[in-house]
């Protein structure tokens, strides 16, 4: 018994009972506040953002303060004969003459900070941002580099039939590539409707606008991943479209450059190699996961009437020039869109898959389309 | 009751009024725009031949395309990057190629970047300035850019973006590709 | 016209029409204030079920309830409920039922108008309610429909939504016409501008700022009905528009459309806050002209809902100003109310209760509303959950909450009974424990990084999100328990007198409870 009133009432048990509580406390607290972030705009929005929530915490205290003061004091039980003030121009003028001093020492740092953010000199490394319903496409605009970014989340993950994982919803297929300590200018415009590209660790939130071009630049301090969000609702996925960035060294960033760029030019040639009916199925297995199968499903069956099946159909059977102006073009009144978008290989690839799979080869002619027949079609129509 | 008749004659009056209004905003929005560099967007300039005068500083000018949704041509600048004195003449262009085997009119819009530039770049000739741009099956094209860039074009900037979108302008979005499908997936 | 206007004569003394034709044919301001009051009740519930969906699919990560298309269908329509459905016909409910009564007016001045402009609103709700089972599904854009995903990429029905809004917007500007002449011609003799309750100061504000901006927010669907269907470009790059113009023209309205949504209750918490402090309220005058500065303020702050489209550094520092502007005349309010309690003598009835938790929590949603206004902060909170946790707690337990408290504070007056006070007591405190345990949170989700509109999200949003939920399921099955108080309360009770409450101001409580069908046929005198 005394053992236990000891423990409750020995100062020592409080003072851990007090770490334990801070201790879990702070490491809440950054969890549910926003994040510093990596650059030095980004941690001043953020000492901005704690600047007026302590100005509000004060405020906050002091008129609660009172209200709960008079709900406690002034009730009837305690004070049955009500005072009969009415007004004061004095009080009144003070309670609106101190709220506007106070907006003015918000209003001076929060313009700085804006002017900071507004600085419009070059970047050293300029990257046009293009929103597209639903996914990212980047540009490096001197190094000719161009990819598309797409969640590579799975949709069995999405739809609970499998774990999530860490980064659920927050992972893409090729993430941004960017050097540290490197000014870094983001263009960023849309292909459709309006996205907003944003990533919290750097302060940056733009809107995609299709037909208009917004800056926004950063200089990251730290290498690491940065994840980020469409913030403008823009259709049915649109919580589906991350964005990461990664900051490495220089080096390293060299290196990826010169990789993407003999990558581009291998492609190229690949486009005019001669194709071998199992390379093409290979790397059509893949494309076709990531951009046929969400609607066609992975057995190729699809959800008819809105999703026709391909196992079977006549056009992938035997018309293998139809089913490339079907990709190249989409048609017109249904869900299928144009997949132009995709490479010679890609396009040819996807295509000889789908020949290929699911006992179409047999049922049909069997024929594969190599990226030479991409190449023709899209001379044919010039 | 004469008054009260007076009253509700005056607040339908507004409410006309506020409608129309609405409509009003269309027209000095631009002006806003043209005022501000809201929006980016260069217009020709009258007397723009006026800002040719002595050669000032060397800056970069970045030209962008991009082909908006359902916009098959090619189109691209014909030079990426290059280095231009503010106060001189400068003329480029863009390739545009039809690759369709029908006749098509696209819509340029054009957007600069950073906003604050807009004003100091003079237009004497851009492509942008017409309604569209005709183009048979596989015609190609260039588009020409005749401008000044001001020499009071303010010292912090160095760079300049010019970008340039296309539209098909008759494209009837496809409203059965965003809505028949209600899965995740793209 | 003058028929019209003069009309109201004829129906003087006599008793209620029986059954439905009552209600169809009115022209009493008490009949067509209950049938706003009603219909805004079963629109709270079903906007209330589509909010429930979305917190329902939100409980966790992952999609299981609902597809995101059809996601996106309930959450703009929750907001266009809400707004269009709920809580301005509350309000409307409130002035047609009070307004005649505190200025000592036997009616509204254009009874019959009136009846018209209650009449259409369920005719445009069920239109809108309709596209649920159109072919591409009802409106999917949100409830502030940015082209051209409204436009170009929206589904057919939104031919009808355009025609529904219309509609919304006619029968709100009929109301606010009628509000306006019955306020400036129809005040019994005495009653001075600086005399009036404030809740009628509060209500000519809005039926100006209505005025003034409903027939924008008709421009800004007509615009895009045309872009729709006869080929023009307002708002269509394409074509040489702007889809940035529409985002103006809709703040241009949305903004004033904001205040709307909160002058009457600032009138409704001012009246019980003195009644149940038993001293006269504390600065009228002050009460007033803030009112009066946040409306003409509310005209020049537009784009501070758009920092993050692209606009000159001047536009942002101007747009964050005059928001931060804003603070000072809604500071003064919630002094002058924190003073009117300073030394009275106060009780804490379910009206008072509601109007406490109205001015702590109001002022929480006006701090988290000062910080959006710094444009660099608000590069982080934009379209984030902050942003959805900061205009929830201004519109529930703002607006909403004061509706609740009008609707306790004047029911003895409408029905001659007194709620149950227990039962009452029950429902402020789970609708105050809900209403914070699901909004609060939301703070946190948002200031994490979680954006707005999104039917599933990472998974360090998860556990936040899932206290969120269980808010939102308490505070909407509490309100069944509104319902039952309310309609316990019609059938019968303890009865009322014609003060009900000790300290009571104002003409409709010098008539009896319930209010007679007729009141002030002959103008009061006034001291």
């Amino acid at each position: 018994m005394t053992n236990i009133r000891n423990l409750i009432f020995s100062s020592k048990s409080y003072a851990i009972l007090l770490t334990l509580f801070s201790v879990a406390t702070s490491a809440d607290w950054n969890a549910l506040n926003m994040t510093q972030g990596v650059t030095e705009i980004s941690k001043e929005v953020y000492e901005l953002h704690m600047l007026i929530f302590w100005i509000c915490v004060v405020i906050g205290l002091l008129v609660f303060g009172v209200l709960f003061y008079s709900m406690y004091a002034h009730t009837k039980k305690k004070n049955p004969i009500p005072a009969t003030f009415h007004e004061s121009t004095k009080i009144e003028l003070v309670w609106t003459i101190i709220p506007f001093l106070i907006l003015i020492a918000m209003a001076v740092p929060a313009s700085k900070t804006l002017q900071n953010i507004y600085d419009v000199e070059a970047g050293d490394i300029n990257i046009q941002v293009v929103g597209y319903q639903w996914h990212w496409q980047y540009r490096y605009l001197e190094d000719d580099i161009s990819f598309f970014s797409y969640l590579m989340t799975d949709l069995d993950e999405i739809y609970n039939k499998v774990p999530k994982g860490e980064n659920y919803l927050q992972e893409v297929d090729e993430m941004v590539l960017v050097p540290i300590g490197k000014k870094i200018r983001f263009l960023i415009t849309a292909n459709d409707v309006i996205h907003s590209w944003w990533i919290p660790a750097f302060a940056i939130k733009q809107d995609a606008i299709p037909g208009f071009i917004n800056t926004a630049w950063t200089v990251i301090d730290e290498p690491g991943v940065y994840r980020g969000k469409c913030t403008e609702l823009c259709g049915k996925n649109h919580a589906f479209m991350p964005i990461v960035v990664k900051a490495v060294e220089q080096e390293e960033y060299d290196l990826w450059v010169s990789e993407k760029r003999s990558a581009a030019i291998a492609l190229a040639e690949l486009t005019e190699e001669d194709w071998t009916k199992e390379e093409l199925i290979e790397r059509g297995e893949a494309l076709y996961a990531k951009n046929c199968a969400a609607c066609h499903q992975t057995n190729g069956q699809g959800l008819p009437p809105i999703f026709p099946s391909l196992v079977g159909s006549d056009i992938v059977l035997n018309n293998k020039d139809e089913q490339i102006k079907i990709l190249m073009e989409g048609v017109q009144g249904s869900a299928m869109a144009s997949f132009s978008y995709l490479s010679e290989v890609e396009m040819a690839s996807v295509i000889t898959y789908t020949r290929q799979s699911w006992g179409n080869a047999q049922k049909g002619d069997g024929e594969i389309v190599i990226p030479k027949d991409i190449v023709e079609y899209k001379q044919s129509k010039i | 009751m004469g008054n009260k008749k007076k009253i509700i004659l005056k607040l339908s009056g507004a409410v006309l009024g506020m409608y129309l209004f609405s409509f009003l905003l269309v027209p000095l929005y631009d002006v806003f725009c043209d005022i501000t560099g809201i929006n980016g967007k260069v217009t020709q300039t009258k007397n723009a031949e006026s800002s040719i005068t002595v050669e000032g500083r060397e800056i970069s000018i970045q030209f962008i395309s991009h082909n908006n949704e359902g916009m098959p041509w090619e189109f691209k600048p014909s030079e990426r990057v290059s280095k231009i004195k503010t106060g001189a003449m400068y003329e480029t262009s863009f390739y545009a190629k039809n690759t369709t085997n029908k006749m098509m009119t696209a819509v340029a819009v054009n957007s600069v970047a950073p906003s604050n530039a807009k004003d100091f770049i003079k237009k004497i000739e851009c492509f942008c300035f017409q309604g569209g741009i005709d183009l048979m099956p596989g015609e190609e094209i260039l588009l020409p850019i005749k401008m000044v860039v001001d020499n009071e074009l303010p010292k912090n900037i160095k760079n300049i973006v010019l970008s340039y979108t296309i539209f098909d302008s008759n494209l009837e979005h496809n409203i059965t590709t965003d809505h028949d499908s209600d899965h995740v997936g793209s | 016209m003058s028929a019209v206007v003069e009309n109201h004569h004829d129906d003087h003394h006599h008793g209620p029409a029986k059954g439905l034709k009552r209600w169809l044919y009115t022209t009493n301001h008490k009949d067509i204030g209950t049938l706003y009051l009603w219909f805004s009740f079963a629109m709270f519930l079903i906007g209330g079920v589509m909010a429930l969906v979305i917190r329902a699919e939100l409980f966790q990560p992952g999609m299981q309830i609902v597809e995101p298309e059809f996601y996106n269908q309930m959450l703009t329509l929750h907001g266009l409920i809400m707004v269009f459905g709920a809580v301005m016909p509350a309000f409307v409910g409130l002035a047609n039922w009070l307004v005649p009564m505190m200025i000592g007016a036997p009616d509204m001045a254009l009874p019959r108008m009136n009846n018209l402009s209650f009449w259409i609103l369920p005719f445009a709700f069920f239109v809108l309610l309709s596209s649920l089972f159109m072919d591409g599904g009802a409106p999917n854009f949100g409830w502030t429909f940015y082209a051209p995903l409204s436009t170009t990429y929206a589904p057919p029905s939104t031919t009808f939504f355009i025609f529904s809004v219309h509609i919304m917007g006619a029968s709100s500007i009929m109301g606010s016409i009628n509000v306006i002449v019955t306020i400036m011609n129809m005040r019994a003799p005495g009653i001075t501008l600086m005399k009036m309750p404030l809740f009628v100061w509060a209500w000519l504000i809005t039926a100006y700022l209505l005025i003034a901006v409903m027939p924008v927010l008709a421009g800004a669907v007509t615009m895009m009905l045309m872009d729709i269907h006869f080929g023009t470009s307002f708002f269509n790059a394409a074509g040489g528009g702007d889809p940035v113009l529409f985002q103006h023209i809709f703040w241009f309205f949305g903004h004033p459309e904001v205040y709307i949504m909160i002058l009457p209750a600032f009138g409704i918490v001012s009246h019980i806050v003195e009644t149940f402090s038993r001293k006269q309220l504390f600065g009228y005058s002050s009460m007033v002209w803030a009112m009066l500065s946040i409306a003409i303020l509310s005209f020049v702050v537009w784009a501070h809902h758009m920092f993050t489209v692209g606009m000159p550094l001047a536009a942002e520092l101007f747009f964050m100003w005059a928001t931060m502007l804003i603070a000072v005349p809604t500071g003064v309010k919630v002094f002058n109310w924190v003073a009117t309690m300073f030394k009275g003598s106060i009780t804490f009835e379910v009206p008072m209760l509601f109007a406490c938790a109205f001015i702590v929590l109001f002022t929480l949603g006006g701090f988290s509303g000062l910080m959006v206004a710094i444009v660099p902060a608000d590069f982080q909170y934009h379209d984030t959950y902050f942003v959805v946790a900061h205009f929830h707690y201004v519109l529930v337990p703002g607006s909403v909450f004061s509706i609740m408290a009008a609707v306790y504070f004047w029911i003895p007056k409408w029905t001659g009974n007194m709620y149950d006070e227990r039962l009452g007591r029950l429902h402020f405190w789970l609708s105050f424990i809900g209403v914070n345990v699901t909004f609060f949170p939301q703070h946190f989700i948002g200031l994490a990084g979680m954006p707005r509109r999104y039917p599933d999200y990472a998974l360090q949003f998860a556990d936040w999100n899932m206290v969120s939920s269980v808010g939102a399921f308490l505070f909407g099955f509490s309100q069944i328990l509104f319902l039952f108080i309310v309609l316990k309360t019609v059938m019968g009770g303890k009865k009322a007198t014609s003060e009900v409450w000790e300290g009571a101001r104002g003409l409709e409580w010098t008539v009896e409870s319930p209010a007679p069908y007729h009141t002030f046929t002959v103008p009061p005198k006034i001291n």
